[in-house]
C-alpha cells in the first residue's frame, strides 16, 4: 500500500482571510497518515491557521476540510477534537497538580492510566501529585502532550511545540515524538525551525504566502 | 412622619457648600463639578419625585407602575452598555437579566406577599433591585469578558481536549460570577454594625418604628442579594452562549487596543454546524460576532 493509499486530512480550496488579509489561498492537498509530516515555513506563513483548521478550532471561509475521508462539518467536533489532539506552542497549565490536569482530558482515567501517559512522554509518574504550574518548560511542555494522549488520540497536531525548549529538553520531546509515530499515531508537526523538520520529518511540505508546496493533491481514500 | 420642607432643602445646600469649600480651599478644581452635580441631583430628584406622585399617587392603575418598571430595566440596560462598552451584547443581555431578576425577586415579594403589590411597592423594590445589581452586573460581564480573552490559549486547550464550549468556560464563569457577588456578600454581613443601609434610615427618618424599619431592610437586603446573583448568572452564561459559536469555538474578543483601532476588523469564518443551521454565521466573510 502506497503512503498515499491513507490520507489524514485533505484541503480542498480552502482559504481563510484575517483582518482582510489571505492566510490561506486556496490550499489544495492531502496530508499522509503514516509517520510524522512537518509542516514548515516562515512566521506569519499560515502554519497554525492551517493546524487549527485541521480540529476545527477554526473553519475556512471557503473551501473544504476532510479527515479520513469525511468532511469536517460533518463529524462532532467534541469527538473530532478527541480523536485529534492538539499541543500548542505555548504550553498551558490548568490549575492544580499533573494528576488534575491530566483528568480535564479524561476525568474517569485510573491512576495507572494517568501514570501511563506520563511514561510515554518519558516524565516521571512521580510528578501526578506536583504542583502543573511548578514544572520547568520541557516538562510542562510533555506533560500538555501527555494531557493530550490521555484521550487516545490517533493524530496529533503540534504547533511549534518545542520554540521555548532548551536543546536537551527539545531533543526529549523529539524522541518521545518519533516513539508516538511509531506507536501509529499520525503527527503533523509544524516548525519554522528547518534543521528540527530534517531530524524528524519523515516528509516536509512548505507553506509559504498562503500556498503548500510539495504535498500531493490526491483524493483521501477512507 | 418627619419631613424636610423647601427652606430645610435650601439649607441643606451649605452641606454641599461645604464641599465646594474643601475643593477650593485645597485648590482641586472640583468647586464646579461638585455644584453640578449637586444641581443636577436634586433636578432629577424632583423630576422623579413629581413623576412619582403621578404613577403612584392612589387610584392609579399599577399598570403605569409596571410601565415604570419596565422604562427602568430598560434605562439600566442602556447604562451598562455605556459603563461597560468592552463586553459584547451587554444591552440585550443586560435586560435579559433585569428582567430575570425581576421576576425571581418581585415574584418571591409579591407573590408570596411579603409586600403588598402596589404601586408604592412595587416602584422603590424594583428600583432598588435594578440600582443595587448594577455594579454587579457590569463587574460579571467585564470580568468574564476579560477572563476569556487574556487566557485565550487556557480555554483553547480545554476546547482542543474535546470539553464543550459551556465546560471549557466554567472556570472563568465561577472566577467572574465570584468577582460580582463578593462585594455584595460583604456589604450584606457588615450590615448593621459598619453602616445603617439607605432603606433603614430613610423609614427611620420617615418616623417608622426602628423594628419595622429593620424588618423592611433586611428584606431588601435578601432582595439585593437575589437580584445580583440571578443578573450575574444570567449575564454570564449569555455572554457564554454569545462568545462561542455552536460548535465550539471561541471568537475572536476585541482588545483595548484593537476598539480604539478602526481598523482592527476581525473576521469570524463560518460555523460549522452538523444538523443545524446558523443563517447568522453562515456564509464567508461574515463578521465576527462580537461588535468592535
Amino acid at each position: 500500500m502506497s503512503e498515499l493509499d491513507a490520507m489524514a486530512f485533505a484541503f480542498e480550496r480552502v482559504t481563510v482571510f484575517r483582518a482582510g488579509r489571505r492566510v490561506l489561498d486556496e490550499i489544495t492537498a492531502s496530508i499522509p497518515a503514516a509517520g510524522i509530516t512537518v509542516v514548515s515555513g516562515p512566521s506569519g506563513a499560515g502554519k497554525t491557521t492551517l493546524l487549527r483548521l485541521c480540529n476545527r478550532l477554526e473553519v475556512p471561509d471557503a473551501g473544504t476540510v476532510s479527515y479520513r475521508g469525511q468532511h469536517l462539518e460533518e463529524l462532532d467536533p467534541l469527538v473530532l477534537r478527541r480523536r485529534v489532539g492538539m499541543v500548542f506552542q505555548r504550553p498551558t497549565a490548568f490549575p492544580g497538580s499533573v494528576a488534575d490536569n491530566l483528568a480535564v482530558a479524561h476525568p474517569d482515567a485510573s491512576t495507572e492510566e494517568l501514570r501511563t501517559a506520563l511514561q510515554q512522554v518519558a516524565l516521571d509518574p512521580a510528578l501526578l501529585d506536583q504542583e502543573a504550574r511548578t514544572l520547568s518548560g520541557g516538562e510542562l511542555q510533555r506533560m500538555c502532550l501527555a494531557r493530550t494522549l490521555v484521550t487516545r488520540p490517533e493524530t496529533l497536531l503540534l504547533d511549534e511545540p518545542t520554540s521555548a525548549l532548551d536543546a536537551q529538553p527539545k531533543q526529549v520531546f523529539e524522541i518521545t515524538t518519533r516513539e508516538l509515530a511509531a506507536r501509529g499515531i499520525t503527527i503533523i508537526w509544524v516548525t519554522h525551525d528547518d534543521a528540527q523538520a530534517a531530524r524528524v520529518a519523515d516528509r516536509t511540505y512548505q507553506l509559504r504566502d498562503g500556498h503548500l508546496t510539495g504535498a500531493p493533491t490526491e483524493e483521501v481514500r477512507p | 412622619m418627619t419631613t424636610v420642607s423647601w427652606v430645610g432643602l435650601m439649607v441643606s445646600l451649605l452641606l454641599v457648600a461645604v464641599a465646594a469649600g474643601v475643593s477650593w480651599w485645597q485648590r482641586l478644581g472640583l468647586q464646579r463639578q461638585i455644584l453640578i452635580a449637586a444641581a443636577r441631583a436634586l433636578a432629577q430628584l424632583l423630576l422623579v419625585g413629581v413623576a412619582l406622585t403621578l404613577v403612584i399617587s392612589p387610584g392609579r392603575s399599577i399598570w403605569w407602575s409596571w410601565l415604570w418598571v419596565a422604562a427602568m430595566l430598560g434605562y439600566a440596560s442602556t447604562v451598562a452598555r455605556r459603563r461597560a462598552p468592552e463586553v459584547p451584547h451587554l444591552l440585550g443581555l443586560a435586560l435579559a437579566s433585569f428582567a430575570a431578576a425581576a421576576v425571581v425577586t418581585l415574584g418571591v415579594l409579591f407573590g408570596l406577599h411579603v409586600f403588598p403589590l402596589t404601586g408604592r411597592t412595587l416602584v422603590p423594590i424594583a428600583g432598588m433591585m435594578v440600582g443595587n445589581s448594577m455594579t454587579a452586573t457590569i463587574v460579571a460581564g467585564r470580568r468574564l469578558t476579560d477572563e476569556l480573552r487574556d487566557k485565550r490559549d487556557e480555554v483553547e486547550a480545554r476546547l482542543a481536549l474535546g470539553q464543550p464550549s459551556r465546560q471549557a468556560a466554567t472556570p472563568y464563569v465561577r472566577a467572574a460570577l465570584r468577582a460580582a457577588l463578593t462585594p455584595q456578600i460583604e456589604t450584606t454581613k457588615a450590615t448593621g454594625l459598619v453602616f445603617l443601609p439607605g432603606a433603614m434610615t430613610g423609614l427611620i427618618l420617615a418616623g417608622a418604628a426602628p423594628l419595622q424599619a429593620v424588618l423592611v431592610q433586611a428584606v431588601v437586603m435578601f432582595l439585593v442579594l437575589a437580584a445580583t446573583a440571578t443578573t450575574t448568572v444570567v449575564i454570564a452564561l449569555g455572554l457564554i452562549r454569545r462568545l462561542f459559536t455552536p460548535d465550539h469555538r471561541l471568537a475572536h474578543l476585541p482588545t483595548p487596543a484593537d476598539r480604539l483601532d478602526p481598523h482592527a476588523v476581525r473576521l469570524l469564518p463560518p460555523a460549522y454546524h452538523p444538523g443545524r443551521h446558523c443563517p447568522a454565521r453562515d456564509g464567508p466573510g461574515q463578521q465576527d460576532p462580537v461588535p468592535p
